[in-house]
């Protein structure tokens, strides 16, 4: 193949501003080069502040924050890559069965059952990833990823044996962290833990939506035809972020059996994968703050409907999606989007 | 069904299974019915189809116990209720939809499931709706030594006569044409005269009467209580799915198919559940992604 | 030394439809070739067929000599095979930037690049700031696609092709539906790409054909119809029957 290149760079005189201008303004466009803005630096303290200064809430708060993980694992599929899934809690419920089981038959140290719970969604993601792609349609893929869900839940279910079926899954027990921080009853420990795992892996996600990789994601989200005919192997990535993405749910359903030492059947129900598409959505599609701040709106909401009517809150929680859905994903989230980029951009 | 051990061979056994299992099809069948139009056709993603069964079967079984209607009279109603309210929220709601992207409608559609499991749930209780069938209904008969459900029988005539009728109604009739000409190309079909909205929501309103209706027949042998739009979501869209979005053989093919493997699925290997029908679901994508037919 | 594109008895069938039937073509290395031809002659599945969005039924096509006829289209542009739409294929929420950044980037083999922004390859900001020069898109270039006018997304679904450093250029109809304001810009930018770039014009505005090609082939039925200079093929009389002369009475 031949090596030339079609234009040397920076031989072609350019009109108007000087090249330096045109670079920067080159380089801030494709700009999420790594550099913090200051409404993110400010979100990340105030999560770092509500560990000090709402110890009341912690158990709360670590619901919330495994909830957002959860969703941002779903963002990376939805938001980056466009891929529809209604089956995202298999690679949940799979993450926390098996860092339940970890630390019954293995080992109570959190962390080798975290990664142990990550790696096997990860790998069932990767097994599954190829039956996205049999046809890029969304029904096929709904239904695939749908099925997946469906099947792990009735093989939960049946392997009694292994996870207590319907009973849910006795014994966990998670030793102290770094062997000194003991799970404790108010969930302090819980929440750092989650917290602080949380933010790593967000900051690598972070760090791989803005990379050339993460653009072509876009690409492929965007125009899947076009992205093939300039050379982009649209197979192969979507496998590597969807696997990705089902590691990131292992990790959020692991770390929900480690702090609630408790695995039932519910983490691989059919309503896991539809809340977590509602938290998307609430918070917003495509920019990886949205499930975070989804999973704070998505919380507030379960609150208040169930002091209203106890019982009965699924419905409202369908009425916020319907009327999401009439009034405008877009209207919606351009409310707090503007915001965002009026604080992000600084004067603009 | 308790004799399994000594009887898994037996050839009469396997007979009435398969027959069962026909029944059971054809049962799906009507009920997704709908949904192979405006999810195949249409390409409509619309989760809360079962949402319509659920309000037929509420029909019957409430007109049946509360007000003391004998079951066949009750199946216009099944018919009715969910079909006129299929027509109002085609017209209100579905309509601002159709262009939307397939995560709108996923969203939406899971919206009006939640709305519609906790309002019958709110109206009528949690617990199953149980129905007494006419005496000429139960039992079984035999024929050639193969022992039938009467119940089984009726549902196989019935869904036949549905078939075909649809069949005819898609294929043969100036409706039918209207429709494929509206799903083929919108414009082309408007260029043409043809009064779109109506096609569809007219075809909206039937595909929500079938459900209904499949819902009211399915309440002795599905079961019918607040859960059964989510229990059933995913069977419904199984058949869609696996069938393709050619038309309506395919569907009835998988619906069949369905039919069959999950009824000989929970005789022959109570253990697995469920899993043979997910299992199937996926091996049959794997090999065919465009479902049974093609376009 | 072997043509930079080559067809070799191409044929594409859809049951028994022949779309495409045996064509041998061949574009010479820096040619300015059109294609030619009615409405229905077969001009998209040729294309198709080239850039392997549809698989051949029979015969090769022939890349600077390679047989990349069972390659897939992916396989093909990394081979140097570059192409643009008659309908625009853009990503219509990413800007021109990020769309000629990712074409450079795919090309230098950075694409699978997880780790490093874009931003940090300051020899790739060069190569996109000069492409979008050259398409004058940099006024435009950190706006949204979908946000474009119409005349500059057809010259960004040009830059977008000319980023993969194609050998061989496919354009298909590059200046259907620009508007008159519009059209001048984008037949100086198609009059200096490269000329060294080898590029196949399917087109269908006779104005543009002529200034544009030094040679035309001409398609009909999906059979290889005529082929010669702009002066042979206007002066031959089979081709303006069943051409020309359409266009005539049209």
């Amino acid at each position: 193949m031949s090596t030339r290149t079609a234009f040397s760079p920076g031989t072609v005189p350019l009109r108007g501003a000087a090249p330096t201008d045109l670079q920067a303004r080159a380089l801030r466009d494709l700009g999420r080069t790594g550099r913090w803005r200051p409404a993110e630096a400010l979100f990340w303290l105030a999560a770092l502040a509500s560990f000090f200064f709402l110890p009341d809430q912690h158990l709360l708060l670590t619901e919330v924050v495994i909830l957002g993980l959860f969703a941002l694992s779903l963002d990376l599929v939805l938001g980056y890559a466009g891929i529809v899934s209604l089956g995202h809690g298999a690679f949940f419920g799979l993450g926390a069965y098996v860092a339940g089981l970890v630390s019954i038959h293995l080992t109570g140290e959190p962390l080798t059952g975290l990664l142990l719970g990550g790696l096997a969604a990860g790998v069932l993601g990767f097994a599954t990833a190829p039956l996205l792609l049999l046809r890029a349609s969304d029904l096929t893929r709904l239904m695939v990823t749908l099925g997946i869900a469906m099947l792990l839940y009735e093989a939960a279910n049946k392997a009694a044996w292994l996870t207590g079926g319907a009973d849910g899954l006795q014994g966990v027990w998670i030793d102290p962290l770094f062997g000194r921080f003991e799970f404790d009853l108010f969930g302090t420990t819980a929440y750092g833990y989650a917290l602080a795992v949380t933010f790593l892996l967000f900051l690598i996600a972070r760090r791989i939506v803005t990379s050339p990789y993460g653009l072509s994601l876009r690409a492929i989200r965007d125009n899947a035809l076009r992205a093939n005919t300039i050379g982009v192997p649209v197979g192969r990535r979507l496998v590597a972020i969807y696997t990705l993405s089902a590691l990131y749910a292992g990790i959020a359903g692991a770390l929900l059996a480690q702090t609630t030492m408790f695995v039932s059947l519910d983490v691989l129900a059919f309503h896991r994968s539809a809340d977590v598409l509602l938290v998307l959505v609430l918070g917003g599609v495509g920019y990886l703050y949205g499930g975070l701040i989804g999973a704070i709106v998505f919380k507030l909401l379960q609150d208040v409907f169930s002091t209203i009517t106890p019982e009965y809150w699924m419905f409202w929680i369908g009425l916020v999606l319907v009327v999401i859905v009439l009034i405008g994903r877009d209207r919606i989230n351009a409310a707090p989007l503007a915001l965002w980029h009026r604080i992000r951009g600084g004067a603009k | 069904m308790s004799t399994a051990t000594t009887t898994t061979r037996d050839p009469a056994l396997m007979l009435t299974i398969l027959i069962d299992g026909i029944a059971y099809g054809m049962l799906l069948f009507v009920l997704a019915s709908g949904l192979a139009v405006t999810l195949g056709l249409m390409n409509f993603i619309n989760l809360a189809h079962g949402a319509f069964a659920l309000m037929g079967g509420y029909a019957t079984a409430l007109l049946m116990n509360r007000a003391g209607l004998p079951f066949l009279a009750t199946l216009p109603f099944a018919f009715l209720v969910p079909a006129l309210i299929g027509a109002v929220a085609e017209r209100t709601l579905y309509v601002r939809l159709y262009r939307r992207p397939h995560l709108d409608q996923v969203l939406f559609s899971i919206g009006l499931v939640f709305m519609a499991v906790t309002a019958a749930d709110w109206l009528f209780g949690s617990q199953q709706q149980l129905i007494t069938l006419p005496a000429w209904l139960q039992g079984r008969f035999e024929l050639a030594g193969v022992a039938i459900g009467r119940y089984r029988a009726f549902l196989i005539l019935v869904c036949a006569a549905l078939v075909v009728g649809l069949q005819f109604v898609l294929t043969r009739t100036r409706f039918g044409a209207r429709l494929r000409a509206a799903v083929d190309d919108q414009r082309a079909a408007r260029g043409l005269g043809i009064n779109v909205g109506v096609i569809f929501a007219s075809t909206f309103a039937v595909g929500s009467g079938l459900a209904g209706l499949g819902g009211a027949l399915g309440v002795e042998i599905l079961g019918m209580d607040p859960t059964f739009p989510l229990k059933f979501m995913v069977y419904f869209l199984i058949v869609v799915t696996v069938g393709g979005t050619a038309g309506l053989t395919g569907p009835f093919l998988a619906a069949l198919i369905i039919g069959v493997a999950d009824v000989a699925g929970k005789y022959y290997a109570p253990e697995l559940g469920a899993f043979m029908i997910y299992l199937l679901m996926i091996v049959i994508l794997i090999l065919r992604p465009q479902g049974l037919i093609a376009r | 030394m072997s043509a930079a594109l080559r067809t070799i008895a191409l044929e594409k069938r859809f049951g028994g439809l022949v779309a495409t039937n045996k064509v041998d073509f061949t574009l010479e290395h820096g040619a300015r070739h059109a294609l030619i031809g009615p409405n229905g002659a077969g001009k998209t599945t040729f294309v198709n067929l080239l850039t392997g969005v549809l698989p051949a039924t029979a015969g090769q096509v022939l890349l600077d000599g390679e047989d990349v006829t069972r390659l897939s289209q992916q396989r093909r542009a990394r081979r140097g095979l570059g192409r643009t739409f008659q309908i625009n294929q853009l990503f219509p929420a990413m800007t021109p930037v990020e769309s000629v950044g990712l074409a450079v980037s795919e090309r230098m083999g950075g694409g699978a690049d997880f780790w490093r922004s874009l931003g940090a390859r300051r020899d790739i900001i060069g190569e996109v700031l000069d492409l979008l020069e050259r398409f004058r898109l940099i006024d435009v270039m950190d706006h949204p696609t979908a946000r474009l006018a119409y005349g500059k997304q057809r010259l960004l679904e040009l830059a977008v092709a000319l980023a993969g450093n194609p050998r061989v250029l496919l354009l298909d109809e590059p200046a259907a539906g620009v508007p008159e304001a519009e059209r001048r810009e984008l037949l100086d930018t198609l009059a200096a790409l490269p000329s060294d770039v080898s590029i196949l014009l399917i087109e269908h505005d006779m104005d543009l054909v002529f200034s544009f090609a030094d040679r035309i082939t001409v398609l009909v039925n999906g059979t290889h119809f005529a082929e010669g200079t702009p002066g042979d093929v206007m002066k031959d009389p089979r081709v303006r029957e069943v051409y020309l002369g359409e266009e005539e009475h049209a």
